[in-house]
């Protein structure tokens, strides 16, 4: 032994190690990322119309009655969708992931069929659905109990019905979370639990759910920034329901005569609230160890659920009517018929929104543009997080803690704001990139960056150092032992992460709605002009297609033999 | 001393283009350099078809120049113009916009191009092109108010905007937003200077439902989601009644906002021969009867044909636009807006 160490020490000096230069250059090319247009936010914050300091805007934003009202829904809304995601997702996940229900594998699919759509194609499809005079259930229900048409079952313009929207369609972020956590959990530690003697709710009490908690809080947190910033649901249904969110505020900020400035800094102070919370974050999970995949490893076991099959699966199955069955459901309506709201029968039957869709000049291109920029913002995208969460969590580099939070906060910038700053980063030396694919890059890498970051690094939380450390004792360096060692560990986190950054660039709205040119369009922004113009089977045909192309990839992304053999 | 002197010259060529400068007519030597530069750059906010069916017509009638046509809405095309002409960018050639105010703020930045086709010199009345020549009405359509069919006999449907404030149609109404449409913020400005404030103040105590854009009010009304609508883009009215949809317009007996959409030429234009032979040719009698035929929109092209069974424009009272006056009260319509309806 004291004759082999050195030789094991000496070894990797004799090889190059690109270890520090490559994590170098990730860390810079995440710090222009970031750095660069939340730059311009400040500047834009702090300055008023003529370019000098000034805190008007603030002061403003706090005091402004107009202001302070939307500032309170979007808090009402955030918490209120991070609690019920939880509640949803969290025994979803479990039963998927731990128990022997069966058509786990559907479930799955089915949410992800909800993460993929995109928030305002869900909000229109609920408006068709449980808007009060025209929906179609509540035309049912007044049908079937013969009642008046002032009688409504659902109204889909309330701050209810919004937080219902937006909760449909940010649960996935919870769910892929816990059930991911859940999967990685060794059944070794519940069967100590077991032998000891503890019951069923005492293991889950004690075990599984404290070492799932790092993922559930990361889900509540990634759900709460979500609603918080989302732009999609309430553009559709918040003003009709006759309140504003900070979204559709800033939004409108951005009408003419636009003030920027102010749109900024309600961004900050979004930014903000995000930075307190995940300080809040780490502070609970600080105090505790996590780690469970070591050297040593057993399968996780799976609970035999008996008599409570049928249960369970009516509760995922019947919960996955909102945000799948019945939305969908109302656009292929939609799809196939002449216009959406009139009732069902074989001769509405039509081809034309199809035929119309694809014909449409536009769509061929914003198709082939979102399918490449979907693919390289999740390859780019998970390389990224992956270094990014690996130096945060082995502390592998002086300035870790500044990373982390580099790589979490565009979480906190609403879309069209960051839209705005990468316009006004982008538009000018060093990096002139207006009107090109690359600037939807950029953003798109900017805001799948944060939830790719958060899930990468809930894996590494359950990854004991001691597997790396023997592979560097062995002569590896730290990349070296990155790639074939972490990463092939990491396997079903990064798969994922990618089909995370892959979905996410789908369904992205806001931000390429102020970046795209005439040659950049992107599938979401031909929804949203054909929105405008009201062509609502056009829209549904779009939404279907970007449905049935996210199944086809997600499904060949989780058969790629691309790190070695996965562990299940 | 410069500086005097220069403003001397910018002041006497103030004072000098009191007449406007004369039509440009197309010649030869336009099209020929135009079809050298063999691009212009079209930014508009029309809606998608009707845009390019016009570019289309274009391209066919002058081979080698293509058209590309960045449509979006209005407003965010004039953010569009800002962000790039701040950063120095130079893409635009011809700007059309439905919101006549941002051709006001365009005309002071210096950034549009005299330039009179033909047309509009010749058939234009004298309120809908600029003194200076810079840009003319293109488009035009009006703000009307309409009521499902389906849901609403003919005889019952209200006639007038007071009609309106009747407690019957509390809960019944839907309308769009000053705040994010530059249709309704004109419709809004002609609605509050002939008929008052206070008229305003008490349609929003009648549980009005509120959105965006002024296209969703007429959608919203051919999906019965509400019986009566209080504003909306009539284009987007006409196509879904011609489409079959049980949606009719009522032209309000005091009047109805008018609402113009004009275009110029950018003084920077990146192609600036094609961009004056497309400012010519989207004035032209068959560009104008496009607009009309496809995008249901209102010509002030004396020789463009109405389509049938549309009320024709010389039938409709229509409320007197004032771009000027509404780019100047902008903030002051949009905050006493939000102060009644709260949103």
């Amino acid at each position: 032994m004291t004759v082999a160490l050195p030789s094991a020490v000496a070894s990797p000096r004799r090889r190059i190690d690109l270890s520090l230069p490559v994590f170098a250059g990730f860390a810079l090319f995440l710090c222009v990322l970031v750095i660069l247009p939340l730059f311009w936010l400040i500047v834009y914050a702090f300055s008023d119309g003529q370019g000098s300091a000034t805190l008007a805007n603030f002061i403003t934003l706090f005091t402004d009655p107009d202001l302070i009202d939307p500032l309170t829904v979007t808090m009402t809304i955030a918490s209120a969708v991070g609690v019920i995601c939880c509640l949803i997702a969290a025994p979803m996940g479990w039963l998927v992931a731990r128990t022997d229900m069966p058509a786990g594998r559907i479930v799955r699919a089915l949410v992800t069929a909800s993460f993929v759509t995109p928030p305002f194609l869900g909000a229109i499809a609920w408006e068709i659905l449980a808007a009060p005079n025209s929906g179609i259930l509540n035309q049912w229900y007044r049908e079937l109990f013969d009642l008046t048409p002032d009688d409504v079952l659902l109204d889909i313009y309330t701050l209810s019905g919004l937080i219902f929207v937006i909760a449909c369609y940010t649960f996935p972020y919870v769910f892929v979370l816990v059930a991911n956590a859940l999967e990685r959990i060794p059944g070794d530690l519940e069967d100590a639990s077991a032998i000891l003697g503890a019951p069923m709710a005492v293991t889950a009490r004690r075990i599984t759910v404290p070492l799932a908690m790092p993922a559930i809080l990361a889900g509540a947190l990634v759900a709460f920034l979500q609603a918080m910033t989302l732009f999609g649901s309430p553009a559709i249904l918040a003003m009709p329901a006759g309140f504003h969110t900070l979204t559709t505020k800033i939004w409108m900020l951005f009408q003419f005569p636009p003030k920027p400035g102010l749109a900024a800094a309600a961004s900050l102070l979004l930014l903000v609230v995000t930075v307190i919370l995940l300080r809040a974050q780490s502070w609970i999970l600080g105090r505790r160890g996590y780690t469970v995949i070591g050297g040593k490893n057993s399968e996780p076991r799976r609970v035999k659920l008996g008599v409570w099959t049928v249960p369970a699966l009516v509760f995922c199955f019947g919960l996955l009517c909102a945000p799948v069955f019945l939305p969908y459901a109302a656009l292929a309506k939609a799809a196939f018929s002449q216009t959406p709201y009139g009732p069902l029968s074989w001769d509405a039957l039509t081809f034309d929104q199809v035929r119309a869709a694809f014909a449409y000049s536009a769509t061929q291109l914003a198709l082939k543009n979102t399918f490449l920029l979907c693919v390289l913002a999740a390859t780019i995208g998970t390389a990224l997080a992956l270094v990014i969460s690996y130096l945060a969590a082995r502390q592998a580099v002086w300035g870790h803690r500044a990373l982390g939070f580099l790589a979490t906060a565009p979480v906190a910038i609403p879309g069209i704001v960051l839209g705005v700053a990468l316009f006004l980063a982008y538009t000018r030396p060093p990096f002139v990139l207006y009107g090109t694919l690359w600037i939807l890059l950029l953003a798109y890498l900017t805001l799948q960056l944060p939830s790719a970051y958060q899930q990468l690094r809930a894996s590494f939380h359950g990854i004991h150092p001691e597997l790396e450390e023997a592979s560097r004792i062995l002569g590896a360096t730290r990349l070296q032992a990155l790639c074939h060692v972490t990463a092939p560990l990491l396997r079903a986190g990064l798969i994922s992460t990618w089909c995370f950054i892959f979905i996410g660039t789908m369904r992205e709205l806001s931000a390429a709605i102020m970046l795209f040119t005439a040659d950049t369009k992107v599938v979401s922004t031909v929804i949203y002009d054909l929105n405008e113009g009201g062509d609502l089977g056009q829209i549904a045909v779009l939404g279907i297609t970007m449905l049935i192309i996210t199944f086809v990839v997600v499904s060949l992304a989780n058969r790629l033999p691309a790190f070695g053999p996965g562990r299940g | 001393m410069v500086a005097a002197a220069l403003l001397a010259i910018g002041l006497g060529a103030g004072v000098a283009r009191a007449e406007p400068p004369a039509a440009s007519p197309v010649t030869p030597a336009l099209i020929e350099a135009a079809t050298k530069e063999g691009k212009v750059v079209w930014y508009t906010s029309a809606e998608l078809r009707a845009a390019e069916r016009v570019a289309k017509a274009f391209e066919a009638k002058y081979p080698g120049i293509t058209v590309q046509v960045e449509r979006s809405g209005a407003e965010r095309n004039f953010q569009r113009i800002a962000q790039e002409y701040g950063s120095g960018i130079r893409v635009a050639d011809v700007l059309e916009s439905s919101d006549a105010s941002h051709f006001i703020v365009w005309k002071r930045q210096g950034w549009l191009a005299p330039y009179v086709p033909e047309d509009v010199a010749k058939y234009w009345p004298a309120d809908q092109k600029d003194p200076d020549g810079m840009f003319a009405t293109w488009r035009s359509t009006f703000s009307p108010m309409g009521y499902n069919t389906k849901l609403l006999k003919a005889e019952d449907a209200p006639k007038s905007f007071a009609d309106l404030l009747d407690p019957k149609w509390s809960g019944k109404i839907v309308k769009a937003h000053p705040g994010y449409s530059g249709t309704i913020l004109t419709a809004t400005f002609e609605i509050a200077r002939d008929l008052g404030w206070p008229y305003l103040e008490k349609l929003s105590k009648q549980h009005v439902m509120q959105t965006q854009s002024a296209t969703d009010p007429p959608k919203k009304l051919a999906a019965g989601e509400r019986l009566v609508m209080a504003d909306g883009s009539e284009y987007v009215l006409t196509e879904l009644k011609e489409d079959g949809n049980p949606v009719e317009p009522i032209y309000p007996t005091e009047g109805t906002p008018f609402i113009t959409g004009p275009s110029g030429v950018m003084a920077q234009a990146p192609h600036p021969n094609a961009a004056r032979l497309y400012q010519s040719f989207v004035f032209s009698v068959e560009a104008q009867q496009l607009i009309v035929d496809v995008g249901a929109m209102r010509s002030l092209h004396p020789l463009v044909k109405e389509k049938a069974g549309r009320v024709p424009l010389k039938d409709i009272k229509a409320m007197k636009d004032d771009p000027q006056a509404v780019e100047s009260q902008v903030e002051a319509i949009k905050r006493k807006y939000t102060q009644y309806f709260r949103t």
